[in-house]
């Protein structure tokens, strides 16, 4: 199997990697990076659990090859909180409004929602509910996932935190 | 500065385990390292439904990097929970299409699967059944010929020489005589497919069996001691040298219950010792390969008098088992001795049979039985009220159990409040009022339903509890239970908090379940956990306060009654001292002038059993305790149909559970939501099969489970408390039971806004469409 180096920002950190051309992006993240996050729940770009940013698009990493994210930036979830390891007001919404059971799907869902209020930052609840269609929950019904991202955006909205930046 | 809740039972909480969850430092099994030596497993699966394998040929899969193949030679006894049925590989025969034949072990997942479709099988077919009703025929294929060999419990009846693997009799009264007194009576046929659990994290499995014996499973299950009795049992390892490891389980809804392909894993490490094995299941194999809601046929005749009072029922379960039952055959029986639904029948007739057939393995789903013989109870109640002209919430509030009743099996009912069950969801969804259609052609319906459940178990499953301090006096609580989303470690700390006297951000949960190191629980199943590992982790935090106390009541020679722990702090009533927990959890408290020491390292412990469950007649399912407990609920359900397409909008599911003391009320909350839309969606989810049993939609597309954009908008949850006599602070559980009522309330309104009723799962719109245009003709 060829192999191609690739360069690629990893949650604002650049990354130099070998990769054979076979891999995913999402086996690249996880067995090569250890950032096991990003999850592998069906393989077939179904179920979201693997989505991550790819310069702020969500994608299923499970669909894409490593070589492909070669001079793009990606997110995953690890990336979300801040150094310090305080959370997002994404992270602190789901976690306020327990919009996490199980949490497998938690990180796609995470970063669904950030890549929405990114391009929306006051998205309506139909808004949320069409762009979480392509991440699957079992657990919650959705109910505290769609809350959660309501309340993050009128916090975003009314806040405009400097120091939040 | 943190701050600090004391008194947590019955607070809302923060999960302990958000942080890890949203960060993605949450591990699971996939998620675990295990370095470069690291093998992987792929499993070849039977393409028939029904066939002797005449031949296994391993050897052109011996390709570079193939380290060993297993197969049913390596693997010849059974394994079961209560019926010992299954073979870890299938020895002479296979009873399912993806039945497994062989394990292959190589260096990579991409070899080992090249490696799996190398491995020759030759089979010579057998006629297959598929429906359970065709399978309990005289003439059937045997699906297992030696049954009655099989190890069995002995509250479970297999009839050997045929395909039932359990026959439940539930014989109360004289039916025959009472149906010449109903003034109504409504029959039906009602039939249920087999569903999957489709838990986000397909099971994913690492052994390592090491050459001196010891053997370590990393695994997602509800499970962990069950899995280590049973394979440890079927493989011939000593108990103490199998370790079961179970980090976060990424939801499990009953399929994560017990053993599936653990110990296909288990038996590939045995292969490679020294070595780790994991086995990850892809998503087609999660659908059929692992475990599913077996299906049901179900004949139900009720009826009733002029006033409304239920006088009679006879009903006839047949539970599509598939091709082990050994976990299935419990269902049944549950089935059986809760056979009238929620309801005060005085004369029943009822046979629940759980019975082979060559499908996929039927085991534990949400709700264990009761989703299904209430989709059919639940329908007919209404119909018989239709009947007679009373309306359908009132109908359920006449005839619905009560606290004392003696019920059908003859136990008499602990603690309950159904009407109120009632009443709460009757008034959230305005049911006296009707809501107009948004357009011409759409239809709108309410429908109500009501449910219960025991937890279906063995009479005597354990739990237990210890807590350990840490030096800031701090609390490790280790708990054998297991998190899967329900909230078991958030509740475990509150508890402990609650019963120690401690603030609740003093305590910390020891994962991941590590049977080597943690306590034992019978299995995280049967919506068990608040209720038993809650009695062992308040026992726990007791005995952990009573020898605080002696110590600190010996310290300042006072009696202990007098004493109290309040917030991290030990006080006297009687002195009005006190002494914080952080000076003498650990290290103790010296005497005067440091003449010696007293006290030491405080270790709490507790179990929790119940003692008092016993068989049931043979015969008749009569018996003094056929289970622990109920939990009961309603639920309403408004919705608007599009008479052009037979497309259903849920517009509010309206939800009211008796769950005796609501530990967290918000994750009780959350419980009733995930719930009703699992319920919600299972209406309209089905595995389909060709003619010769291969499945044809077991993919997240052709089988489609409720996005964001198509489950219900508004759920409304109501949460009844009285309390339960034996569950601590009154809690029991409420993890299945939302699961329950929630289709055949579905089907309740649909009757209300169509007039058309479905006796058969799953729902579509195109089989809603169909119907539509069949009444018109």
């Amino acid at each position: 199997m060829a192999s191609h180096g690739i360069s690629v920002e990893v949650n604002g950190k650049t990354e130099y990697l070998t990769v054979p051309s076979n891999m995913t992006l999402l086996e690249m993240l996880r067995d090569r990076l250890a950032l096991t996050g990003a999850k592998n729940g069906c393989s077939a770009g179904e179920c979201g659990a693997c989505t991550i940013l790819l310069d702020e698009e969500p994608v299923n990493s499970c669909m894409m090859l490593a070589l492909e994210a070669h001079g793009h930036s990606i997110t995953t979830v690890e990336g979300l909180a801040r150094e310090d390891g305080r959370l997002s007001p994404l992270q602190e919404a789901f976690a306020k409004h327990n919009a996490v059971q199980c949490g497998f799907c938690t990180p796609g869902m995470l970063l669904s929602a950030q890549a929405l209020l990114n391009r929306n930052p006051d998205p309506n609840d139909a808004e949320i509910r069409e762009a979480l269609v392509g991440n699957l929950c079992r657990c919650t019904g959705y109910v505290r996932i769609v809350e959660a991202i309501g309340a993050a955006s009128r916090d975003r909205g009314e806040k405009d935190d400097p120091t939040d930046a | 500065m943190t701050q600090l809740t004391p008194d947590p039972v019955g607070q809302s909480v923060p999960r302990v385990d958000v942080y890890d969850k949203v960060t993605g430092a949450a591990n699971y099994v996939d998620d675990l390292q295990f370095g470069p030596g690291l093998l992987f497993g792929r499993l070849v699966r039977s393409p028939h439904a029904h066939a002797l394998i005449k031949r296994v040929d391993t050897a052109r899969a011996a390709v570079r990097g193939v380290k060993a193949v297993v197969t049913g030679e390596d693997t010849p006894t059974r394994i079961g929970l209560y019926l010992k049925d299954r073979y870890i590989f299938a020895l002479d025969r296979v009873r399912y299409v993806g039945d497994t034949v062989a394990g292959v072990i190589a260096t990579s997942e991409r070899v080992a699967e090249e490696a799996a479709r190398l491995v020759e099988v030759e089979y010579e077919e057998l006629p297959a059944v598929f429906d359970p009703e065709d399978a309990i025929q005289p003439d059937a294929p045997l699906i297992h010929p030696d049954l009655g060999d099989y190890e069995v419990v002995n509250f479970i009846f297999p009839e050997p020489g045929t395909n039932i693997s359990e026959h439940f009799k539930l014989r109360k009264g004289d039916p025959d005589s009472a149906w010449a007194h109903c003034e109504a009576i409504v029959e039906g046929t009602f039939r249920l497919p087999q569903i999957q659990h489709v838990p986000l994290e397909p099971h994913s499995a690492v052994a390592l069996w090491e050459q001196s014996g010891q053997v370590t499973l990393w695994t997602c299950s509800q499970s962990p001691f069950a899995q280590r009795d049973l394979i440890a049992q079927s493989l011939g390892i000593p108990h103490g040298n199998l370790r079961v490891v179970s980090p976060y389980v990424g939801g499990g809804f009953g399929g994560k219950a017990g053993v599936s392909m653990e110990a296909c894993a288990v038996a590939m490490a045995r292969a490679v010792k020294g070595r780790p094995v994991k086995l990850r299941m892809t998503r087609e194999e999660e659908f059929i390969g692992t475990t599913v809601r077996q299906s049901l046929v179900a004949h139900t005749r009720i009826g009733c008098d002029a006033e409304g009072n239920l006088l009679a029922m006879e009903t006839g379960y047949h539970f599509g088992g598939g091709a082990s039952n050994e976990y299935g055959v419990n269902i049944a029986r549950a089935a059986g001795y809760s056979c009238t639904g929620p309801y005060d029948i005085p004369n029943v007739k009822g046979d629940s049979y759980c019975v082979y057939t060559n499908m996929p393995i039927g085991s534990a789903m949400r709700g264990f039985g009761m989703p299904e013989i209430h989709w059919g109870i639940e329908q007919i109640m209404d119909q018989l009220a239709e009947k007679i002209g009373m309306d359908a919430a009132e109908f359920r509030r006449r005839n619905c159990v009560r606290t004392g009743d003696t019920i059908l099996t003859g136990m008499t009912m602990p603690s309950i409040d159904l009407p109120a069950c009632i009443d709460r969801v009757t008034e959230a969804i305005d049911w006296d009022q009707r809501a107009q259609p948004s357009a011409p052609h759409k239809r709108r319906g309410k429908g109500i339903s009501i449910m219960w459940k025991a937890p279906a178990m063995p009479p005597n499953p354990g739990s237990s509890a210890v807590l350990r301090f840490n030096e800031d006096a701090t609390v490790n609580v280790e708990i054998g239970a297991q998190e899967l989303g329900q909230g078991a470690f958030t509740v475990a700390a509150q508890m402990a908090a609650q019963a120690l006297g401690v603030p609740y951000e003093w305590v910390r949960v020891s994962s991941p379940i590590d049977t080597k190191y943690s306590p034992y629980e019978w299995q995280t199943v049967a919506s068990r956990i608040t209720w038993s590992m809650g009695n062992a982790v308040k026992a726990a935090a007791e005995d952990a306060r009573a020898q605080i106390l002696a110590v600190v009541a010996e310290h300042w020679d006072e009696d202990p009654s007098d004493l109290d722990i309040k917030n991290g702090t030990a006080v006297s009533y009687s002195s009005e001292r006190d002494i914080s927990l952080q000076k003498m959890v650990v290290y103790g408290l010296p005497n005067e002038g440091f003449e010696g020491w007293k006290g030491g390292p405080i270790v709490g412990r507790g179990r929790f059993m119940p003692t008092y469950v016993t068989n049931l007649d043979p015969e008749t399912g009569q018996g003094a305790r056929a289970v622990v407990h109920y939990t009961v609920g309603a639920q309403a359900v408004d919705l608007e149909v599009d008479t052009e397409t037979g497309e259903v909008s849920i517009l509010k599911v309206a939800s009211a559970y008796d769950v005796g003391k609501a530990i967290n009320p918000d994750l009780v909350m959350t419980q009733i939501e995930g719930g009703a839309v699992h319920g919600a969606s299972s209406a309209f989810e089905g595995l389909k099969f060709d003619a010769e049993g291969r499945p044809l939609n077991a993919n997240l597309v052709d089988y489609h489970i409720m996005t964001a954009v198509d489950a219900p908008r508004e759920i409304h949850g109501d949460i009844v408390e009285t309390p339960l006599e034996d569950g601590p602070w009154g809690a029991r559980g409420v993890g299945e039971h939302v699961m329950v009522p929630t289709a055949p309330a579905i089907a309740n309104a649909l009757n209300d806004a169509l007039g058309i009723r479905f006796n058969d799962l799953p729902l579509s719109a195109e089989s809603i469409y169909l119907k539509l245009r069949e009444d018109q003709r």
